[in-house]
């Protein structure tokens, strides 16, 4: 089961400077531990300490907010592409 | 000549860029996002190291456009691009007033900008002149419309390459509006929040300048000028309320900004003022999480004809409703029905014609006049921030049709007399 993720460039340091990381998870909760293990501290950058992510980090699976599916308990499948882009844009 | 002399021996005041979250600082360049808790960059200055303080005298001597207030800007050159933009006319409202029953209601006219009839071209004035600073040969945009328009013309007068990102679905007028200045147009399949990510994941991998991503930070401070000029064509004095469009709620923050800076910069006496935000209801994710009292914004799937400002993903939604509630202003939502009959009030009160967004704006001031909500004896100034003609599909079928009369006097007398006797929308376009 692999996700690959898109990885935005403030958090390239984090990836070895890679631009799209594979990932397992069946849910982006577990998505997100499961980077925090292959990336040691992004865990920190996206989420606040009670754990959610943080008012201006958007999460994107297969193009479609996750605030429009279940949040961090959307269902992950293989072959998903998860984006994770600043909300900082536009306007 | 000497007047750009008189504004150029100020320096400048720029300091760095800072999370408006964490408070992290960073060096000024093309970043909009804190690499620690992926807040907003904002650009702050240190007005002390001017080599003279602003005064109204200096600033009145200035270029009758933005420019005037270039010390209050986040570019260091002495040659922006000044392209007449800004110094909009500011109305005392007679008309409107009357029907509204306010009796100190001013409208902020940018339907009139220059050069693209819009208030985007305050902001992009400012992203290009700073792009051309950073070293940027090509300059992008994600844009509703109106930025495309302002960043393919003014992109062109800098000889700066453009390529811009729009949805697909944009009124006519706004696409033509772009196409005209020869830029590359990118029309998406999908609203605008889509374009934007497209745009975010873009910016970072051909090294072009996007006005409102990478070089946000700057470019959104172009909106303060819309602060400054109500200012000073008040006689140098702050309004009691303004009431103005959000789409990212970028503009509603940085008009707050421009009037504080001026404040403490001794321009102009401290004063409360009361900020109110407009929304169409067909898109209004950050009127909603006001009226729940919501510190975060849901994101919405925009469905509305206003459609310059029907961002679902708006970026300083959380900011503008810190705004609102700080100054004990509102945010409200209108309907699309009401956004056209926006449009026709001002239009036949004060003869001017705006788009979709200002018939949003004026429809909301009219709600919160009839809610109570706008005393009439307080200085209310309402922005007007595009122009009716770029997005006339909104309005037709509402306005009526001209009479068809043979050019004969018999012709035109029986076409009057019906024009009187019958309602605008029944007059047929046959011949009379």
């Amino acid at each position: 089961m692999s996700v690959t993720v898109l990885i935005p460039t403030p958090l390239q340091k984090l990836t070895k400077n890679q631009a799209t990381v594979e990932c397992d998870g069946g849910s982006i909760g577990e998505l997100l531990e499961s980077l925090e293990q292959n990336c040691p501290g992004i865990k920190a950058r996206l989420c606040d300490e009670q754990g959610e992510l943080r008012r201006f980090v958007n999460f994107y699976v297969n193009n479609e907010d996750i605030r429009f599916l279940e949040g961090q308990q959307t269902a992950l499948k293989d072959g998903d592409e998860v984006s994770i882009i600043p909300a900082i844009a536009g306007g | 000549m000497t007047q750009t002399l008189a504004n150029q021996s100020h320096g400048s005041a720029l300091k760095a860029l800072k999370c408006k979250e964490c408070g992290a600082e960073y060096e000024l360049q093309a970043t909009h996002v804190c690499e620690y808790c992926f807040g907003p960059l904002e650009v702050s200055y240190d007005f002390s190291r001017l080599s003279q303080p602003i005064t109204r005298e200096s600033i009145e001597a200035g270029p009758n456009s933005i420019w005037r207030y270039r010390s209050f800007l986040p570019v260091e050159t002495d040659n922006p691009i000044d392209v007449g933009t800004g110094m909009t006319p500011l109305l005392k409202s007679h008309r409107l007033a009357r029907q509204l029953g306010l009796e100190n209601l001013y409208i902020k006219n940018d339907a009139v900008n220059m050069p693209t009839l819009s208030f985007k071209d305050r902001v992009v004035s400012v992203a290009l002149t700073r792009a051309q600073e950073l070293g940027f040969s090509t300059v992008s945009c994600a844009s509703t419309g109106n930025l495309a328009n302002s960043t393919a013309a003014i992109a062109t007068r800098a000889g700066l390459d453009c390529c811009v990102f729009i949805p697909a679905d944009l009124e006519a007028g706004k696409v033509m509006g772009t196409l005209i200045y020869g830029p590359t147009v990118m029309a998406v399949q999908g609203n605008y929040d889509q374009v934007n990510r497209l745009c975010s994941e873009v910016a970072n991998t051909h090294g072009w300048g996007f006005v409102n991503i990478n070089l946000r930070p700057y470019y959104s401070e172009g909106s303060k000028t819309l602060g400054y000029e109500v200012a000073e064509q008040l006689g140098w004095e702050l309004p009691d309320h303004i009431v103005a469009p959000l789409a990212s709620g970028s503009l509603f923050t940085k008009i707050y900004k421009g009037f504080r800076e001026f404040v403490d910069n001794g321009l102009v006496d401290d004063k409360a003022v009361r900020f109110s935000g407009a929304q169409a209801e067909g898109c209004s994710p950050i009127a909603q999480a006001y009226k729940e009292d919501r510190d975060f914004i849901n994101p919405v799937k925009p469905n509305t004809i206003a459609k310059s400002i029907a961002i679902g993903n708006p970026a300083d939604g959380v900011y503008a409703i810190d705004i609102a509630k700080k100054t004990n202003g509102t945010i409200e939502s209108v309907t699309d029905a009401e956004i056209v009959e926006g449009m026709k009030l001002l239009a036949e009160t004060e003869g001017i014609f705006t788009e979709t967004a200002g018939g949003t704006t004026i429809a909301v001031l009219k709600k919160l006049v009839d809610a109570g909500k706008i005393n009439p004896d307080e200085k209310t100034v309402v922005y007007i921030t595009g122009n009716g003609l770029k997005t006339q599909e909104a309005v037709q079928g509402y306005i009526g049709q001209p009479f068809a009369i043979e050019p004969k006097l018999d012709s035109f007398e029986r076409a009057l007399e019906r024009s009187r006797t019958l309602d605008r929308l029944d007059w047929q376009p046959v011949l009379v």
